[in-house]
Parts: structure tokens; C-alpha cells; sequence
């Protein structure tokens, strides 16, 4: 058993609101340099970097997660997980359907970044991203997990597009094992009245924007680890998040 | 006014009706559920677009006198089922929240 100190909350330059500067490689350096273990990429509603993030964190020794950070109907934040980059691909291509059209206009919004594994700009997305896509929260949740992949309510400590400060209360379904908190927890007359969260799991990301933001060693999984490998730990890892074992 | 007398007034498609004749005390507009339930008062005609379940849930813990679900949002049969059950007045229009506010205001 080793401790895997991780962060599952990261944006890239593909997301219109993170620095330029969040590149793949940019973000698994930073990491490695952390004694980060486990970090997953998680852009607004695309998994579009997450290829080249996976090539930059395999140089980096550093292992990957594909994500994304889903906004419903409702204007939630989903943090989704996937146990390997193709279900995550698939996932992304069947996700487009539900987004919103409406094209960037990257002098008021930034802009949205597809990247190589070198960090050389292939593309950019024509529309953008962050806005509510038509899935409900339990539409979302449903479709995350009958891709094999699991969803955390995100930063619901966050009155914005926080599932507490949305909904008011968790709702009856969709369930959740695990809910994501701020880093940093919000305070004074930001923070939300949060309900009773001990049945629930929690984790602690960084939702980072900037290189800086990246979470410092500090929150971590303990994960059998044994043989050794970056697909097992990965899986252990999701087992973990799925309840599966503690 | 009563529930039954705005809904003939404004031409408002009553999606699930429990209490016909309670009396609308007032009126509340907004989405965020959080922010919602800690500033509108029993009695108050709700106008939202929010049609996930625990709008039920907001306006039965406050006592709100119906809800309006603005510029026609899909309403799911949970949330009509969770309308009978709760007793509560779920109303639809087509009208934004703008204009279903200032339709109110000239009423109430």
C-alpha cells in the first residue's frame, strides 16, 4: 500500500477561463515537481487535451486521469472521471451533441486550446465551453456512470455552480459516493450553508486555473499498488472511488 | 388573489394543482435554489425556470403559495408526481421571468 497524493480538479488551456500557460506538459512538470502521484485533466464539458495530457504525465512519471468537469442543465458542476482514456474519448464524442452552440469570442472569454503532446496548438474550439449543456444532473450521471466512469458533485462548498448552492440541498437522485470540496475552502459570506456531508466520501481539489493553483502534497489515496503499474493504480483508484474498497 | 384566479388571469397551464383557492401572498422570483429558499416568504407565488425536483422541495419547506415555471422548461413526470404528492400548485407559461413579474405586479 502506498500513499498517492493526488489532484483531480485540473484545467487546461483548453478551457476558456484557465491560463494560456496551463499546457500539458506545463501541468505534469508542475505536478512531478509537487510529488503529485495521481492528477487528472478536467476541462469545461471536453476531454479534448486529455490525449496529449496523458502522453506529457507518462514522461513526467506522474499518473493520468481523463475527466472532465460537466456543467448540467441545472448549471451543476459534475466532476467526471474516467478509468481510461478511450471511454473518456468515447464519452466526449457522445457528449458534443448536448452542448450549447454559441461561439467563443476569445477577447471576452480566453482562449480554448487543443494541444499536441509537445504543447504545439493542433486546433482550437470553435464554441464555447463552460455553458450548461441539456443533460439534467441525473441524465449526466446516469450516462458517466453506464460509461464505467464515476461523478462527484464539484466544489459544493462554492455558492456558484456548486450543487448545494444550486439545488439547495443534495436531491434525491442522482446518488453520490464522493463529493469534491475547495482547497480552499470558501468562507465568510461566500460559503454555503452546507448540509450534513458524513455519509459521503469527500476530496479535495485544486479546480486549478494557473500553473500556481496546482495542489501541494497534501491530500492523498492510499492505494494496493502492487505489481506496479500505471493502469493498476489508476483502476485501484477507481475502485476506490466507486466504494469498492476502502 | 387565489392560485385559481392568477392562473385564469394570465393564461397560466396549471401542471399540477392541490389547493385551487390559496391565497397568493406576494411574489418571488429567482433560480438558485440556495439563495431562494433563504428569502422568499410562506405565501409567496414563486417564478422560477428550475424544474428539478427540489424546487418541490423549496417551496413545500417555505409554504409558498404555487410556482411558476417560466418560459415553458421541461417539466419531467417526477416533478408532476412530486407536485401531487407534496400538494403543491405547479403552474407553466411561455412568459420569461420578466414578463411573468410584471404581469404579476399589475395583479397583485
Amino acid at each position: 500500500m502506498n500513499r498517492y497524493y493526488y489532484d483531480m480538479h485540473i484545467h487546461s488551456c483548453l478551457s476558456p477561463c484557465a491560463d494560456d500557460d496551463m499546457t500539458v506538459n506545463n501541468i505534469a512538470g508542475m505536478a512531478a515537481l509537487k510529488g503529485l502521484g495521481v492528477i487528472a485533466l478536467t476541462d469545461h464539458n471536453s476531454c479534448a487535451n486529455c490525449p496529449a495530457f496523458f502522453k506529457a504525465c507518462r514522461r513526467c512519471g506522474v499518473v493520468p486521469v481523463a475527466g472532465m468537469e460537466l456543467t448540467t442543465a441545472e448549471e451543476v458542476h459534475l466532476l467526471c472521471l474516467f478509468p481510461t482514456l478511450e471511454t473518456a474519448m468515447e464519452f466526449d464524442g457522445e457528449f458534443k451533441q448536448y452542448r450549447v452552440k454559441i461561439k467563443n469570442r476569445t477577447e471576452i472569454f480566453g482562449n480554448q486550446l487543443v494541444l499536441d503532446e509537445d504543447d504545439n496548438v493542433i486546433s482550437e474550439e470553435e464554441f464555447l465551453l463552460p455553458p450548461a449543456s441539456s443533460l439534467t444532473l441525473e441524465e449526466a450521471a446516469e450516462k458517466v456512470r453506464s460509461s464505467g466512469g464515476v461523478c462527484l458533485p464539484a466544489h459544493i462548498d462554492r455558492p456558484s455552480n456548486g450543487l448545494i448552492g444550486v439545488l439547495g440541498d443534495f436531491p434525491e437522485k442522482p446518488r453520490f459516493g464522493f463529493v469534491e470540496l475547495s482547497a480552499n475552502a470558501y468562507g465568510g459570506e461566500y460559503a454555503v450553508a452546507l448540509p450534513d456531508i458524513s455519509a459521503y466520501g469527500v476530496v479535495k481539489n485544486s479546480d486549478a486555473h494557473h500553473l500556481w493553483e496546482i495542489s501541494e502534497a497534501e491530500n492523498y489515496v492510499t492505494l494496493d499498488d502492487e505489481p506496479y503499474s500505471g493502469d493498476l493504480i489508476r483502476r485501484r483508484l477507481f475502485e476506490y472511488l466507486k466504494g469498492e474498497k476502502a | 388573489m387565489t392560485v385559481n384566479e392568477l392562473a385564469e388571469k394570465l393564461g397560466l397551464e396549471r401542471v399540477f394543482v392541490a389547493e385551487p383557492d390559496r391565497i397568493i401572498e406576494g411574489a418571488y422570483a429567482g433560480d438558485l435554489l440556495s439563495w431562494v429558499m433563504g428569502r422568499a416568504k410562506p405565501g409567496n407565488c414563486w417564478v422560477t425556470i428550475m424544474t428539478n425536483v427540489n424546487t418541490l422541495a423549496v417551496a413545500s419547506l417555505l409554504d409558498l403559495s404555487c410556482i411558476i415555471i417560466c418560459e415553458n422548461s421541461e417539466i419531467g413526470a417526477e416533478l408532476s408526481d412530486a407536485a401531487s404528492a407534496k400538494g403543491l400548485n405547479l403552474l407553466r407559461t411561455g412568459m420569461n421571468e420578466f414578463e411573468a413579474c410584471a404581469a404579476l405586479s399589475r395583479l397583485l
